[in-house]
């Protein structure tokens, strides 16, 4: 929201400037986002009056216009032509600086010189939304007689500030000046002076104009109607017109902009239609029939429904209440008689309409968050005074007002040792007293509470700590001295798997991997690109009721997509080598479409690209198994996860069970994401990590006897796998063996086609003894037996 | 013979000094104290010399031979001194060459700023907890008395999964959690993932990090959360950090407030990146639990009351690396990452 200060201070006798001022304000609860200086450093603009209008005789579109600027008469060629002899207008001289940089020097158009620059309002820095629409395309005409060569600057009243306000959602009535006002004389210990609300001279009576006042109750806390006639709609006043600018604001005619200006004085929306244009002369407000049509004042169609409140002469709609006004009913020039409505609709039903109708208005955006029903007497009665006071129409006599269930005053009870107890602070019973009455909570102190009077507009007041906030917020959060927890001594930890997951991080780390994190949603179309069989259990994912785009519309049941996405994005980066982990959850429903939340599990993700191979990855994923101290792991010829590689994936199993895959990433993938290298990656529940981590080391005593070392080389069929090989030679070392090393693997020249030549070196231990040769002899002799009998494996000479 | 026994001596010693080789060295020794060597062989001579002259002769004999082991000694040595000079001399390698291989990893900015954070909290008694990113309406906005017409449970807003269910918005859930399924005394911190609905640009994410503090307790003020917080912003940013407690409104805390630090740029002298405010706005959000969260965990908020804090860790991670661009921090770039 936009506070002019100087309008603020007509209420309340702030003598500090707006530094201190919005700091101050910020630090009892009114954000202050930014100040926003008038003076935009104007120089050398003066009033001046047009003397005389002469064509340039070279150019069409041109004028030569004599204008008199007080001490002298000087001659300036302008391009605009809206207006007439005689009319005042902001004069810029030589000399003259104007907003965004923008100076004035001599200037020949075409054989005829220039002194100077007649104004628009855009040129002296207004913004274009809040300058009035026939002002827009031409020079700002002053609306009446002033001294000539008085600077603009003062005409316009450009000095001062505006305050720019973060309002929370919970103090709608701070979206007015008198709100902030309030605020203000509560932080500064001021008194808030409220304007005087009366009008002077009244005619008629309003039954001549209006039969009947209806309304839906549910929807329609309180309508309040006044009439005005002998309307003459024109421009506003100039100090008016500039009061709505300066709070964002466009002027539109005299009498819509006393209804924006009480608005924004006090907060109550309010509208004004034409009661000439009505069909009967009589206001219900009812709900809208489903696919009832209305055109708003901008022009637009709108069709309703039910939920829509409407406003009504009776049979046509002439309103979307508490919304926009229809255009049929809109003020305009020939007006002479309207109806003012000052009204309190549900928030929550303009709130949906607002939505629904995808139109938000100053007036919704009051509406939606709650109004003071109190307020609408009093607010389309500163609209009637302001109306007399600027001749605008004369008042008639009396108003209609429909209000059933009146807002009275509540009472809260507050305890003042329970201020003290949540605040941490000693403030005096008399400290909690003052600080109430300074926000017009009216206080009394009984023997055990106080007892605070709850004024109707402060909807946000309710329970006895919503008093607590007030007093501390007055006090001032920061004059509250900062106090250490005490208490019993708590032991701070993480859980179990959060350690477990540091591990890991250090681990990967030390193995060339950078941790990532990518998003919890993708796009259901990844499945595809990874080549998931329609029928997999992978595709019951989790989708979102209302995604930002397909590619974040459904929660992952899979990391190795997000993997691939940011391999590919490197890749195509031109990083050279990319070395990827993350750990994140992957979603898992009980049921689709849930019922109740799913499983959320983690999974460790590996992925990379670079001068590495199968065997890098297998060697990164059982180095980390051997540090977590997880036994039993086993890799298995995996030749069916359609993702992979058929012939380099393996199965992960711990204890038997699978835990995870891991492998080079299958061509067609690789090449669905873009990728012109090998990729390789393991997808590891990470759950099932922690649970078989072991972090407990006994020491073992160490080697005490000499080793015995043993080659072997065996032909095998090329399709026998090296783990087949040392699963046999291990189950036949009958415990003496400590170590198995492969050296060689040949397939080629010397060898059989179909065969390969396998090389291992042994090391045999006894922890008893000192093993003699002939003792290893036997165990050598018996495994070289049993490849044989099992694998075929021939020993090579 | 004691001619003989010289002319051997300085013979040998020639061919000692005259050696290229380690092993001419060996053959010397052969050709002269070997059983078949020179000296040992006019050693065997010795018999025939008359009694008289022979401890003479063997007095010198032994000082040949000592003299000959002790120059082939020294000339070993000085072979091998050679040998390993050579060695070193041959062994010259170019220290400016670079030939890593492979770099070692790093962890993600983001979750280094989370790991950093837990831990202070940690020294500080608090215990970290886990809440899940689905969650129910129920825990994300009606536990924690967000009015029924609130913004944020707009579908504008939130990324829903059915009426009940959405991804949650916040990790004040977790104090929910928290709560329900612990008694007083409670000091837990929760961190992780948190969505709302909006577009990526550069200084938003539909996806994004928040860290949540709880604490409830008896006695438990806010002038306890003012110093809770202090500290915290101290230890994360410096001692020279001021924090600033502005009144704000949220449901779930009463009072609640939104604490600035000082501006990262100027230290609170005012600058234009503070729009001279001196104040970096919204580190944190933070209040006293709402007696109506109490009552809906169970807690009897007459009994017991609490503090309660969140904040955007995207944002403290981009202010404390420099991080110009939110997008940065998801895409991964593996430039980017190596830089932590």
């Amino acid at each position: 929201m936009l506070l002019p200060v100087k309008w603020l201070k007509e209420y309340v006798n702030i003598d500090v400037d707006t530094k201190k001022l919005a700091d101050e304000l910020t630090l009892s609860g009114s954000h202050v986002e930014s100040i926003i200086s008038l003076d935009r450093g104007i120089e050398r603009v003066v009033v001046g009056r047009i003397e005389k209008i002469e064509k340039h005789e070279n150019a069409d579109k041109l004028l030569v216009v004599m204008v008199d600027v007080g001490d002298e008469t000087i001659q300036v060629v302008t391009g605009a032509d809206n207006f007439k002899v005689g009319d005042y207008v902001p004069v810029a001289l030589v000399g003259a600086k104007l907003p965004k940089d923008l100076y004035i020097e001599r200037t020949d158009f075409r054989g005829v010189e220039s002194n100077g620059m007649l104004c628009s309002l855009a040129e002296l820095g207004y913004e274009d939304s809040v300058i009035p629409k026939n002002q827009r395309d031409g020079i700002f005409i002053l609306d009446k007689d002033y001294p000539l060569g008085t600077p603009i600057d003062e005409v316009l009243g450009l000095n001062g500030e505006i305050i720019e306000l973060e309002i929370t959602p919970n103090r709608p009535d701070c979206l007015s000046i008198i709100g902030m006002a309030r605020e203000a004389a509560a932080t500064f210990d001021k008194k808030l002076e409220l304007p005087e609300v009366a009008v002077k001279d009244e005619v008629d009576d309003i039954k001549d104009y209006v039969e009947a006042v209806e309304v839906d109750e549910e929807l329609c806390n309180r309508y309040y109607t006044r009439v005005i006639k002998d309307i003459k709609i024109k421009e506003s006043p100039l100090w008016l017109q500039l009061r709505l600018m300066e709070a964002g604001m466009r002027p539109i005619n005299n009498i819509v902009d006393i209804t924006n200006y009480v608005m924004l004085e006090l907060g109550q929306p309010l509208h004004a239609f034409d009661l000439d244009k009505l069909n009967n002369k009589r206001i219900l407000v009812r709900r809208a029939k489903d696919g009832e049509k209305i055109t708003t004042i901008d022009g637009q169609e709108r069709a309703l429904n039910n939920s829509n409140l409407l406003i009504t002469d009776g049979e046509s709609p002439i309103g979307i209440a508490g919304v926009m006004g229809g255009m049929d009913s809109e003020v305009t020039e020939e007006t002479t008689t309207v109806l003012l409505e000052s009204a309190n609709f549900n928030g929550k039903s303009i709130r949906s309409t607002s939505k629904q109708l995808n139109l938000r208005t100053e007036a919704s955006i009051r509406f939606e968050k709650g109004l003071d029903p109190n307020l609408c007497k009093i607010a389309a009665e500163r609209a009637c005074q302001l109306i007399e006071e600027i001749n605008a129409g004369r008042v008639v006599k009396g108003c209609i007002d429909i209000y059933k269930n009146i807002k009275e005053e509540k009472t809260i009870k507050l305890r003042p040792e329970r201020v003290n107890k949540l605040l941490g602070t000693k403030l005096s019973v008399e400290d909690m007293v003052d600080y109430l009455e300074r926000l017009d909570l009216k206080t009394k102190v009984t023997e055990r509470y106080l007892e605070v009077k709850i004024p109707t507009y402060r909807l946000d007041l309710n329970i006895e700590v919503d008093l607590i906030e007030e007093i501390g917020r007055i006090h001032g959060f920061h004059n509250i001295a900062a106090q250490p927890l005490v208490g019993v001594l708590t032991r701070g930890e993480k859980p179990y798997s959060s350690i477990i997951a540091d591990k890991v991080g250090a681990i990967l780390q030390g193995f060339g991997l950078n941790e990532v994190i990518t998003y919890s949603f993708i796009s259901p179309k990844s499945y595809d690109k990874i080549k998931i069989e329609a029928d997999s259990h992978l595709r019951n994912y989790i989708k979102l009721m209302n995604p930002l785009g397909e590619d974040y519309s459904v929660m992952r049941t899979t990391l190795i997509s997000n993997m691939l996405d940011l391999l590919s994005r490197n890749y195509n980066y031109g990083v050279k080598e990319c070395y990827l982990y993350e750990i994140g959850n992957v979603f898992i429903p009980k049921e689709l479409p849930l019922e109740q939340l799913p499983r959320e599990e983690k999974v460790l993700v590996l992925g990379m690209y670079g001068q590495i191979d199968f065997y890098y990855l297998k060697e990164v994923v059982t180095a980390l198994f051997e540090k977590l101290g997880i036994k039993d792991f086993e890799y298995v010829k995996e030749e069916s996860n359609p993702t992979f590689h058929p012939n380099r994936t393996a199965n992960i199993l711990i204890k038997g069970n699978s835990i995870g895959v891991l492998g080079e990433i299958h061509m067609d993938v690789v090449e669905n994401y873009d990728i012109d290298t090998r990729v390789y990656i393991a997808q590891l529940n990470f759950d099932a990590l922690v649970e078989e981590t072991n972090l407990d080391r006994k020491y073992k005593p160490l080697p005490k006897y000499p080793a015995i070392l043993r080659d072997i080389a065996v032909v095998v069929d090329s399709d026998v796998m090296v783990g087949e090989l040392e699963k046999v030679i291990l189950e036949n070392g009958e415990g003496l063996i400590e170590n198995i090393e492969l050296f060689d693997v040949y397939e080629g020249k010397q060898i059989e086609s179909g065969k390969k030549s396998v090389a291992f070196s042994l090391t045999y231990r006894s922890s008893e003894k000192t093993l003699k040769d002939e003792e290893v002899n036997k165990v050598h002799e018996r495994i070289i037996e049993e490849l044989e009998r099992r694998l075929d494996a021939k020993l090579r000479s | 013979m004691k001619d003989e026994l010289i002319r051997i001596k300085e013979e040998a010693i020639s061919d000692i000094n005259g050696a290229n080789r380690l092993d001419d060295l060996e053959n010397v020794r052969i050709k002269y104290l070997g059983k078949k060597g020179k000296l040992t062989l006019i050693l065997r001579e010795m018999g025939k010399l008359p009694k008289e002259e022979r401890p003479v002769v063997g007095r010198l004999a032994n000082e040949v031979r000592q003299e000959i082991e002790k120059e082939l000694s020294e000339g070993k040595d000085r072979f091998k001194e050679r040998l390993k000079q050579e060695r070193i001399e041959k062994e010259k390698i170019d220290i400016s060459i670079n030939k890593r291989t492979r770099k070692l990893g790093h962890s993600h900015p983001l979750l280094k700023t989370i790991g950093e954070l837990e831990n202070l909290f940690i020294s500080m008694g608090f215990t970290v907890v886990e809440g899940p990113e689905i969650e129910t309406v129920e825990y994300n906005f009606d536990a924690l008395n967000t009015p029924e017409n609130h913004p944020s449970r707009d579908l504008s807003d939130t990324f829903y999964i059915t009426e009940d269910i959405l991804l949650r918005t916040h990790t004040s859930p977790v104090q929910i959690r928290a709560m329900k399924a612990m008694e007083p005394p409670l000091r837990i911190i929760s961190a992780g993932r948190t969505f709302r609905f909006d577009d990526v640009d550069d200084t938003h994410s539909p996806m994004f990090h928040q860290l949540e503090g709880l604490v409830v307790d008896e006695n438990i003020t806010m002038a306890n959360l003012i110093d809770t917080i202090n500290i915290f912003v101290k230890e994360l940013f410096g001692d020279d950090m001021k924090t600033r407690f502005r009144p704000h409104y949220f449901p779930f805390t009463e009072p609640s407030a939104e604490v600035d630090v000082s501006c990262f740029s100027c230290k609170g002298k005012g600058c234009s990146v503070c729009d001279g405010t001196g104040w970096s706005m919204e580190l944190l959000g933070c209040g006293m639990v709402h007696p109506k969260v109490l009552e809906v965990c169970g807690i009897d908020p007459e009994k017991y009351t609490g503090f309660a804090f969140g904040m955007g860790i995207d944002r403290i991670t981009m202010v404390k690396y420099g991080i110009d661009n939110i997008r940065l921090l998801f895409e991964n770039d593996n430039r980017f990452l190596e830089q932590f």
